[in-house]
């Protein structure tokens, strides 16, 4: 034995030296594919994920959420409202056309007329070419979230863009929904949609430093959780996502596959209502609210575990998460408080969720109903798929619905904007602030919060409205929905996912 | 003659069943949800939003929106998908011969499975097998289609890996454009479960169906007669018998063959089988109302033609049935 053993860790030796691992296939399935090729077309997180592939980002998201230069290759602050990004020399895009800063100038001109992606780049008031390899942006004030922003800007191939078509069609067909140039890891050998993409590794790709070591990666959408788990465990697949919370365990214990998890940003709560039922309005009452739900029995129970408990917006990480505040259950105080507010005999309130946009989303309602039937909170509860929900929302249909929020900054401040400052139509502030919620120094300090560069400060400030938001109890926290990748052994997809959910697969490596 | 005069009332009848259809399909889309929050992310302003619902032409009344519609539809185009930025018709097209040998592949199997089963069981009523196909039949009819399919992907594609569990596999492009999986092996067995499952809800009911018309023309009078005359039981039995226990099995069939549509729906699903089925669900999913129009009308068109040529069938099966609508 020991002779083949010294002849095993020499042969392993040899290998390691020679580096490079032999180039490989992976097959991989999400629950859906990208609508477009075009990365300006719909903010969401099939073209995010697309973009990562075919596109580099000036600047990406490490694994610490702290910033890892790309095709920037450092940047500076030269005064409050103006940075400047000195870009990588000698990447080219696919058509073999150099990257310099005139491409960069024009995406970000384009970013700007896209109508999902302007809302991000309203601050950016100005964007120049001060020579060929350095971008100058200013914004509009003093603004904390540049770099944020700069993860959103994927150099496109400007002359390509400008032969073909640039226009950015939301109905309709376009060039640029069709075809692509990036300076990515990989281009798009051939697409159906719906059915199979199948990249190839770029030959030129300037990260020659990158471990990846995938030639071909070819997508799949699945759409049923069940076949696309099945797919991975009979070895059709190397990696899927995402993975259902009943299949994780199989996932784990199946000798041939791992599971990779991680605790995400997505934040699931409830709103309630003030103007349409009048005991909401009252703070006592959502507190009673909070006290009677068990969101930590809902993690455990209907989640299994997949979940993690939440008693404010920000996850950890976010500058604005606030250690100190922490999951309240507490029947006995629910009923106490609800004595307090006069409402002892409870009342009635409607309430509406989506059956499938969360993870358990009605099952999560349907527990919450009957926590609250506990402090005589008589539930009416209307479950509906997502695409009827949406409209029911917009109208505020029911006294308390659901709503789930990713920041798409990766910044707190995001969040109030959204969710809980004084909805506003002319600023677009508190679109989707569905209870009416409204307090001036949340506001105020949401506001403060987007033009403050001193991160000491902003953190302070941004820590303080979690707390009134708690404090109020403006909305019911859940949990942060997890997030989980499943894949063979083998395919080392724990190094290159990450928390934004758009696994970096250039970089991926699969052992033999 | 009188086939010309039957095809004409045929025509007549699929293009009036298509306006009701178009005319249901699109009084409920305001039901189906809201296009837009699919074809936008999150933060896009309600103002953004609403500028695209005019330009979409969402915003008219429901009457200009039809008669546009109308007026499009009758020069064939059914509009254009928002998912796929395409023709909906086209989109559709394209994913028909997915779904048609998957309907092939299924009826295949019940047919070559039930009929000699069907004539086994009336012949041989109480012998053990019989009663094994019998009791399994019932237990087939009862489980509900999805639940097959997931058995089969996790038994057959998991536990044992014989056989692939989602997708088509290689196809191959014959030269009219029409992508078959039927030529290479990966595309047949890519084919085997999907349409196993579909299958599964016709075989038993099939079997049942052939095992009571069958045991009834055994009992009849000319089946006696002919036995009386001296034919030989395999003639008596798979000719002057079996001839007559088809007729009412073509009439079930033509009927069934909606059911078969509606559960490639829940079948291509399960095993992201890439046809017209799963294409419609996802429509549904992502609000895409063109595309679910269009589907419906083109399943609307399949129905007619079905059952049309089931009435042909039926004339040759049994010289003594009239082709309705035409004078005898």
């Amino acid at each position: 034995m020991k002779p083949l053993r010294h002849f095993a860790t020499a042969a392993a030796l040899v290998l390691g030296m020679v580096g490079t691992a032999p180039a490989q296939t992976l097959s991989f399935a999400y629950d859906a594919d990208p609508v477009s090729l075009d990365p300006h077309e719909q903010l969401s997180g099939g073209t995010l994920q697309l973009s990562h592939m075919v596109f580099d980002p000036l600047l990406r998201w490490n694994s610490d959420l702290g910033f890892d230069p790309r095709l920037a290759e450092s940047w500076e602050r030269v005064d409050d409202t103006t940075m400047r990004f000195k870009l990588r020399e000698g990447v080219t895009f696919h058509t073999g056309n150099d990257m310099t800063a005139e491409d960069v100038v024009w995406t970000i001109e384009r970013l700007k007329s896209s109508p999902d992606f302007k809302g991000i780049f309203a601050g950016w008031v100005s964007v120049t070419a001060i020579d060929d390899y350095t971008v100058e942006v200013k914004t509009d004030g003093p603004s904390p979230l540049v770099l944020h922003t700069a993860t959103y800007v994927f150099p496109m191939d400007k002359d390509f863009y400008e032969d073909g078509g640039a226009e950015i069609a939301k109905h309709g067909d376009s060039f640029a929904s069709q075809n692509l140039s990036g300076t990515g890891p990989f281009t798009v050998a051939s697409r159906e949609q719906g059915v199979k993409t199948v990249f190839e590794r770029n030959p030129d790709y300037w990260d020659t430093a990158s471990p990846g070591n995938v030639q071909t990666a070819v997508l799949t959408p699945i759409k049923e959780a069940p076949t696309r788990v099945a797919a991975l465990l009979s070895g059709d697949v190397d990696f899927i996502a995402p993975v259902p919370p009943t299949d994780l365990e199989r996932i784990k214990n199946d000798p041939d596959t791992k599971l990779v998890t991680m605790t995400g940003t997505r934040i699931i709560t409830l709103q309630m209502n003030q103007n349409r039922n009048e005991a909401l309005a009252d703070p006592k009452v959502r507190q009673a609210i909070a006290y009677a739900i068990n969101n930590e029995g809902i993690v455990q129970k209907i989640m299994k575990g997949f979940g993690t408990v939440a008693a404010q917006q920000s996850p950890e990480g976010y500058v604005g998460h606030n250690p100190d505040l922490k999951p309240r259950f507490d029947v006995a105080k629910a009923q106490s408080l609800m004595e307090e507010a006069g409402y002892a005999d409870g009342f009635s309130a409607t309430m509406m969720c989506p059956n499938n946009r969360y993870v358990n989303d009605f099952k999560i309602c349907e527990a919450a109903a009957a926590m609250l039937a506990k402090i005589n909170v008589k539930i009416d509860l209307t479950t509906m798929p997502k695409a009827q929900y949406w409209p029911k929302y917009d109208e505020r249909a029911a006294d308390i619905m659901m709503i789930g929020w990713h920041s798409d900054t990766e910044d707190s401040a995001n969040f109030n904007e959204f969710l809980t400052m004084t909805p506003d139509p002319d600023t677009g502030r508190g679109q989707y602030n569905s209870g009416n919620y409204s307090n001036a120094e949340v506001d105020e300090l949401t506001i403060a919060s987007l033009t403050e560069t001193d991160p000491g400060k902003r953190a302070e400030q941004l820590q303080r409205v979690e707390e009134i938001l708690y404090n109020e109890a403006a909305f019911i926290p859940f949990h942060w929905q997890d997030l989980a990748w499943g894949a063979r052994k083998g395919v080392m997809i724990e190094d290159v996912v990450n928390v934004m959910n758009f696994p970096y697969l250039g970089d991926l490596v699969i052992e033999e | 003659m009188h086939i010309l005069a039957f095809l004409i009332r045929r025509a007549i009848q699929a293009v009036i069943v298509m306006f009701v259809i178009s005319l249901v399909g699109f009084s409920i889309q305001d039901n189906l949800g809201d296009p837009l929050r699919e074809l936008v992310g999150q933060s896009v302003s309600e103002e953004a939003r609403d500028d695209l619902r005019e330009q979409l032409g969402l915003n008219d009344p429901f009457f200009v929106q039809y008669t546009r519609f109308l007026g499009n539809a009758l020069q064939g185009d059914l509009g254009n998908s928002y998912f796929f930025k395409r023709p909906a018709l086209s989109v559709i097209l394209d994913k028909f011969p997915a779904t048609f040998e998957l309907v092939l592949g299924a009826v295949f199997i019940f047919v070559s499975l039930s009929i000699p089963a069907g004539i086994y069981c009336a012949i041989n009523r109480d012998s053990w097998l019989s009663r094994i196909i019998m009791s399994g039949s019932i237990v087939g009819i009862s489980v509900p289609v999805f639940l097959t399919a997931i058995g089969m992907v996790w038994l057959f594609g998991v536990e044992l890996g014989w056989l692939p569990a989602f997708g088509r596999g290689d196809t191959y492009e014959l030269p009219w454009g029409w992508d078959t999986g039927f030529l290479t092996w990966d595309g047949l067995s890519h084919l085997i479960l999907p349409s196993i499952t579909l299958s599964s809800i016709m075989l038993p009911l099939f079997i049942r169906l052939i095992r009571a018309e069958m045991m009834e023309a055994m009992g009849t009078e000319y089946v006696r007669f002919a036995r009386a005359k001296g034919l030989s039981t395999r003639r008596v039995r798979y000719v002057h018998a079996f001839r007559n226990t088809l007729l009412p099995v073509v009439t079930v069939g033509g009927l069934m063959i909606g059911t078969l549509i509606a559960y490639t729906i829940l079948t291509e699903t399960v095993f992201q089988w890439p046809g017209m089925g799963f294409l419609f669900l996802e429509a549904v999913n992502r609000v895409d109302t063109p595309l679910i129009i269009a589907y419906i009308i083109i399943v609307g068109l399949i129905f007619v033609v079905v059952n049309t040529i089931v009435d042909f069938i039926y004339t040759l099966i049994n010289p003594m049935v009239k082709l309705p609508g035409a004078k005898g």
